[in-house]
């Protein structure tokens, strides 16, 4: 579904993200890791056809973004970086102007932004404006807007970051649940998160691929140890 | 085809969620009818037409529309919800006329709010209704011009403080151009040809033939194309 091939963005001289390359099919759910500035979300966002890579290409079900950004923009469901939302509209106006934006006109509306509530659990704030939501609601929101069209692709930035623990389980069984006939990239950098939910891990350290494999072979690096000291081992700036 | 509307109407009903439009809207208001009461004499004229009301639009605008366009993109770039907008399946000029045509449409009821004063005259006197038809339709065509470089300004930072500066100093210039006091300044020291080329882009130049009730196809192609080319240059901005 989707194909990043060679990927580089650079700021200046200075790249954010390094000819990275990786897949990723149907019903995988990848889990996409590194430090703060390892170059995450700029991929993401590459990947989205919000920012132009400065070389490589990034292709959605077999369409280059760079050729056809609208096309891609259409079977993907992107949850950005700390969730932002027009803060004076109520939820339900919010998710009703996303419906429309996506092509779901008069009638056609109701059924996809009522899903959206009711996968995501905001019945009961659907007339509150966002701007009086908690974060964790705030960013069920974000969610919602991202799931609303049933996209074949779901692209999540830090989805369970600022939530508490229960909030953080909660987001995790959605992605699970919703992640069998999609596929999906998440980042983090909590690595719990990795094992309970991803089917593959790639490490991203200063905009480069460092691993690209499973959980369980991951774990094989260093039998025994936890996964955040295989994680500091990996991306200690000093190797 | 019609990808805009969604945005449109989000961004135009959101004026109304927010009390920052009705305060907009009443120091417009206070303001444009404040101008023609006290400085452009309204009444002592004694006579039946707003011609007085209109010739301060110029200025009016020049504050105003910066006030209304200053917030379109760079809002959007402080929140991240550019970063939305720009992930829905819509093209940038998509987002762009959206955006545009709301806000322009918010100015064009401000401008149409202002309408008692035209009843006014109508009560007291006999005036030309052509002549007010055409200014109302100038003065509409001209904020959009306005509109243009604000919005255009608007989308190179995200701080809304230089984003009114921005705007004002474009505004200005083109106000300024076709000042007489400013023109007549020019022509001292640049051959009058170039004084008469560089007065004719301005607002001024081409608004005020409506205010005498002259729809010149010329003013209406200049108020058209200023708002296109900015509009367009809105689009190659943002995509950079
Ligand atoms: N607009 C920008 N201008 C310059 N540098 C940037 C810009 N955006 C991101 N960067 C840099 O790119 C690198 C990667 O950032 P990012 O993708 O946000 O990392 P992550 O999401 O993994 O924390 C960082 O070093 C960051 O400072
Ligand atoms: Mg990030």
């Amino acid at each position: 579904m989707i194909e990043v091939q060679n990927l580089s963005k650079f700021y200046g001289a200075k790249p954010a993200v390094d000819g990275v390359s990786f897949h990723v099919r149907r019903g995988d759910i990848l889990g996409f890791l590194g430090p703060n500035g390892a170059g995450k979300s700029t991929t993401m966002k590459m990947i989205t056809g919000f920012l132009r890579p400065t070389s490589g290409t990034a292709k959605v079900g077999g369409v280059d973004v760079a050729v056809d950004p609208v096309a891609v923009k259409r079977q993907v469901g992107y949850l950005p970086e700390s969730a932002p939302a027009y803060a004076e509209m109520t939820v339900v106006e919010f998710l009703e102007f996303v419906a429309e934006s996506r092509g779901f006109r008069g009638a056609d509306r109701a059924a996809p932004v009522q899903r959206a509530l009711r996968l995501t659990h905001l019945e009961s704030v659907r007339h509150q404006t966002i701007e009086t939501l908690s974060k964790g609601y705030k960013q069920r929101v974000g969610f919602a807007q991202a799931l609303l069209h049933d996209p074949a692709v779901l692209i999540l930035d830090e989805p369970t970051d600022g939530l508490d623990p229960n909030q953080k389980n909660e987001v995790r069984a959605l992605i699970k649940e919703l992640a069998q006939e999609k596929a999906v990239i998440l980042s983090t950098h909590i690595l719990e998160e990795v094992e309970a939910i991803c089917t593959r891990i790639i490490l991203i350290s200063e905009g480069r691929v460092v691993v690209d494999e499973t959980p369980a072979e991951f774990q094989a690096r260093q039998p025994g140890a936890r996964l955040d000291e295989i994680f500091a081992t990996l991306t200690r700036s000093d190797v | 085809m019609l990808q805009f509307f969604p945005v449109f109407k989000r961004e135009f009903l959101g004026y109304f969620r927010s009390p920052v439009a009705y305060v907009f809207l009443v120091v417009f208001l206070m303001a444009a009818v404040g101008l023609a009461f006290f400085l452009g004499r309204f009444f002592d004229a004694g006579q039946a037409s707003l011609q007085s009301f209109f010739l301060f639009h110029p200025w009016l605008f020049l504050f105003l529309i910066p006030a209304v366009g200053m917030r379109l993109w760079s809002e959007e770039k402080r929140t991240g919800t550019i970063e939305l907008l720009f992930t829905l399946p819509l093209t940038t000029l998509d987002a762009v006329i959206g955006k545009y045509l709301a806000a322009w449409a918010f100015l064009c009821t401000a401008i149409a709010l202002t309408f008692p004063m035209a009843l006014t005259v109508g009560y007291l006197g006999d005036p030309d209704w052509g002549i007010i038809l055409a200014s109302y339709l100038g003065s509409m065509l001209m904020a959009g011009s306005y509109l243009g470089i604000c919005s255009l300004t608007s989308a190179l930072t995200k701080n809304q403080v230089i984003s009114f500066v921005l705007s004002v100093i474009g505004c200005l210039i083109l106000v300024f151009l076709g000042w007489s006091i400013f023109s007549e300044l020019l022509e001292t020291y640049l051959p009058v040809f170039l004084a008469d080329l560089l007065a004719n882009f301005s607002f001024i130049t081409h608004f005020e033939p409506f205010t005498k009730g002259i729809i010149d196809l010329s003013d209406v192609v200049f108020f058209l194309s200023l708002t296109g080319f900015t509009l367009f240059l809105n689009v190659v901005v943002l995509e950079r």
